[in-house]
């Protein structure tokens, strides 16, 4: 079986975000860009499943501009066996358009498991997951905190992150599943595969050789910053008090 | 509570103390672990009895002299509170412990001024303290001295953009100098663990050095000008901003290093290195020590101007981390290696950068040099080999006690010190070696479940006496303070010391700067 995993090249996670003096959106020229932390999780649990004997490949796919090929090449590094980049142009490309692109691949390499990160930590959307498994009318498993494969069966239970606790489900495959954050602690890229790496092969295409039509219907009009967290003030009495909470607070 | 017999501080034989402290410990990592309060059993250091008697010329505080204390930096910044005050006169380690009676928070370079000024009229001795990080009993009283904590001296004076030159208060901490630098697009160009509790001040007063020391040299190199209050109150402007000022002795290098027995010093003018982007790590495992000599020669060859750090450690220090801190996972869990080295590069272009760590670790590991290593791919995982090598001083206090020793060495002979230790210790000790190996600099830490005599005896002066004869220095970065104030001879001749004790006497002829410390007692009684 071949294991599809997806991942986004996004700013780092530990970087402080600004917002562009044009609040056209937020500042990515020389600021640091890494895997989305989830997307390694997802590419963790897939070479977790490949070594485990569940399955036989591992292949990497990011949909993005040029330097995608770096986030390909940490996939690679982490021991993916090959790599697909889908160069879409400069602009970022919205959920939709990548789950039909998903969608177009999964035809193409028919693999058993779609595994993705539940979200990117850029856009927050967590919708990709959802949308491809609909789109290609796969059963899904998303905020997935553990997963079992049953090979002879064909069947993958995942204990999904649910708001009431953990909900387990079972999925026959071909299924998509989305990765929450403790699935699993995601493995360092060693020296030893680094330079397996740069022998694998990362196959670029388009969407139009998928057969995918990009179009945007979403305008991003502002993008601003939350407002700045007042400093709270110390009263020097009850009275006091009880005066900021009737007239500042408005609570009273 | 340790209660100085009359006239003497007498460091007793180990006996267990029936009340807890709590110490507010640093925490070796940015911001999620600051300030975490700890509590520590207070154990009385135990030593071959040197008796450090209180210098009878120094007067004792009275209520005038708390009075006009009051009157110059207000109510609010005078503590004689219990709880405070015993957080003020323990070290970091719960290793040295005073008896002040007094803390003031001085809040401008005119407080202090007039603190000092006043303080040496009364022959009341002091102690100038910062963040309390300090691992050489400097930064604590040994008897009664009025502590003056510059702590609430924390304001940026000036940050001039182009030059990258920054005038701030002494007592800004290190982290919060970072973070506000970062903002535009600089870095201090020092680092140690203690970043999250350790004032810039202090750092100038002990010299620190640090992890970024083979990159940007020390603070006698980056500190352009210092404001420094002397003995007797008067405010010495010394705050240059300039790259380049020869004219006249420069002084400021007498106070940068003299771990405030000079003077205190209140304002930093120091030249900040801009912030380049690109940022790599690797954390590496070596079979032996000679591999990471062979492995430093080459990064320092390969990989030049982006080096940045170049740290190592024993697979002792690996467990004792693994061991004893939460949260933290060996990056190579295959198996436990016998030497872990830690590779920062810096530079301006990400992938230019990361072609060249690649190339050298790749050709090293054909060589040899490496058994296996890892490449961080974000900066979540750089964090986590730096939590590992800051949290080993983190680790080292959790067994109990832990004698430190911070040696300067000839790269040869760096390791050999610790296998003779580990040797002579036996089962009495867990011994660990680790540090600045880009900088010559070992860390050898000794612990014990409790401090004890009879190891002491066993380690000291042997590791003072086996540096000094390889010619290396009993003090590469952490100072003299109390610990090692007897011991300087070691590592500088009697003719220097000499010097430095004439310096002394000029400078505060009533040594109630830090007493008791920095240089040997017996030149002052």
């Amino acid at each position: 079986m071949k294991v599809l995993v997806a991942v986004k090249r996004v700013v780092d996670y530990a970087v402080k975000i600004r917002v562009k003096a044009d609040k056209s959106g937020v500042e990515t020229t020389n600021v640091k860009m890494s895997m989305n932390p989830f997307c390694e999780i997802a590419l963790e649990e897939a070479l977790r499943i490949r070594e485990s004997g569940a399955a036989s490949e591992v292949v990497a796919v990011s949909v993005g501009p040029d330097q995608c090929t770096d986030t390909l090449r940490t996939a690679l590094a982490m021991g993916a066996d090959r790599a697909v980049h889908v160069y879409a142009g400069a602009t970022p490309v919205l959920p939709l358009s990548v789950a039909k692109i998903l969608k177009a691949l999964v035809q193409v390499e028919q693999p058993g498991l779609l595994i993705l990160g539940k979200q990117a930590i850029d856009d927050d959307c967590n919708q990709t997951g959802q949308m491809v498994a609909g789109l290609l009318r796969w059963p899904q498993g998303t905020f997935a905190s553990k997963v079992v494969l049953d090979k002879a069966k064909n069947v993958a239970t995942v204990d999904r992150e649910v708001d009431g606790g953990i909900e387990t489900i079972s999925l026959d495959l071909p299924a998509v599943i989305t990765t929450d954050l403790r699935l699993n602690q995601p493995r360092y890229a060693t020296l030893p595969n680094i330079m397996k790496a740069k022998s694998k092969v990362i196959k670029k295409v388009t969407p139009a050789e998928l057969n995918v039509e990009i179009k945007s219907d979403m305008e991003t009009i502002q993008v601003t910053e939350p407002p700045k967290r007042k400093a709270g003030v110390i009263v020097s009495s009850v009275d006091e008090l009880i005066d900021k909470l009737k007239n500042e607070a408005r609570v009273l | 509570m340790l209660i100085p017999l009359s006239g003497s501080y007498l460091k007793l034989k180990p006996r267990r103390e029936c009340c807890t402290l709590q110490v507010p410990v640093w925490a070796p990592q940015t911001s999620k672990y600051l300030n975490r309060i700890y509590m520590v059993q207070s154990r009385s250091f135990g030593s071959s009895a040197i008796n450090i008697p209180r210098n009878p010329s120094f007067a004792k505080l009275n209520s005038d002299d708390i009075s006009y204390f009051r009157s110059i930096i207000g109510d609010k910044n005078v503590i004689e509170d219990e709880d405070r005050l015993s957080a003020a006169n323990v070290d970091w380690m719960g290793k040295y412990k005073g008896s002040s009676q007094l803390l003031l928070l001085p809040k401008s370079s005119e407080e202090v001024s007039k603190i000092l000024h006043y303080c040496n009229s009364r022959k009341l001795a002091v102690v100038p303290q910062g963040g309390n990080t300090g691992l050489v009993g400097g930064s604590v009283p040994v008897h009664d001295e009025v502590i003056i904590n510059l702590g609430l001296m924390d304001k940026v004076v000036s940050f001039d953009k182009i030059n990258g030159i920054l005038v701030c208060e002494a007592g800004c901490i290190l982290e919060n100098l970072n973070s506000f630098l970062e903002n535009e697009g600089f870095i201090m160009p020092l680092d140690l663990g203690a970043k999250g509790s350790c004032q810039i001040g202090g750092n100038v007063s002990t010299n620190a050095g640090g992890l970024r020391f083979i990159r940007y040299g020390s603070l006698h190199g980056t500190v352009l000008g210092l404001e420094v209050v002397l003995a007797n109150g008067t405010v010495l402007d010394m705050l240059g901003t300039l790259r380049k000022n020869n004219t006249g002795y420069d002084l400021k290098h007498l106070f940068i290093g003299s771990e405030g027995s000079l003077g205190i010093v209140t304002k930093v003018s120091i030249l900040t290195p801009p912030k380049l982007i690109s940022t790599n790590h690797a954390f590496l495992a070596c079979q032996d020590f000679i591999s990471c000599q062979k492995l430093l020669l080459g990064a320092k060859r390969a990989l030049g101007e982006v080096l940045s750090a170049f740290e190592f450690m024993d697979s002792h220090a690996m467990d004792l981390v693994l061991s004893h801190l939460d949260g933290v996972r060996s990056p190579l869990p295959a198996s436990l290696y016998n030497f872990y080295v830690l590779i920062e590069t810096n530079g301006s272009d990400e992938s230019y950068d990361k072609t060249k760590l690649e190339a050298f670790l790749l050709r090293s590991m054909e060589e040899g040099l490496i058994l296996d290593g890892v490449i961080s791919q974000d900066i979540n995982q750089s964090s986590s080999f730096w939590r590992i090598r800051e949290g080993i001083s983190e680790a080292s206090v959790k067994l109990g006690a832990v004698y430190k020793y911070d040696l300067s060495l000839p790269l040869n002979n760096l390791y050999d010190i610790v296998e003779e230790m580990r040797a002579r210790l036996g089962e009495a000790a867990k011994v660990i070696g680790y540090g600045h190996l880009g900088d010559g600099n070992l860390h050898l830490n000794i612990m014990t479940s409790r401090y004890d005599d009879d190891v002491l005896a066993q380690i000291e002066p042997y590791v003072y006496e086996w540096t000094s004869k390889h010619k290396g220095s009993i003090s590469a970065e952490h100072g003299l303070g109390l610990m090692k104030a007897n011991e300087i001879h070691y590592s500088k001749s009697p003719e220097t010391v000499q010097l430095m004790v004439d310096m002394k006497k000029l400078l505060d002829p009533n040594g109630i700067l830090n007493p008791y410390k920095v240089l040997p007692q017996s030149f002052f009684n």
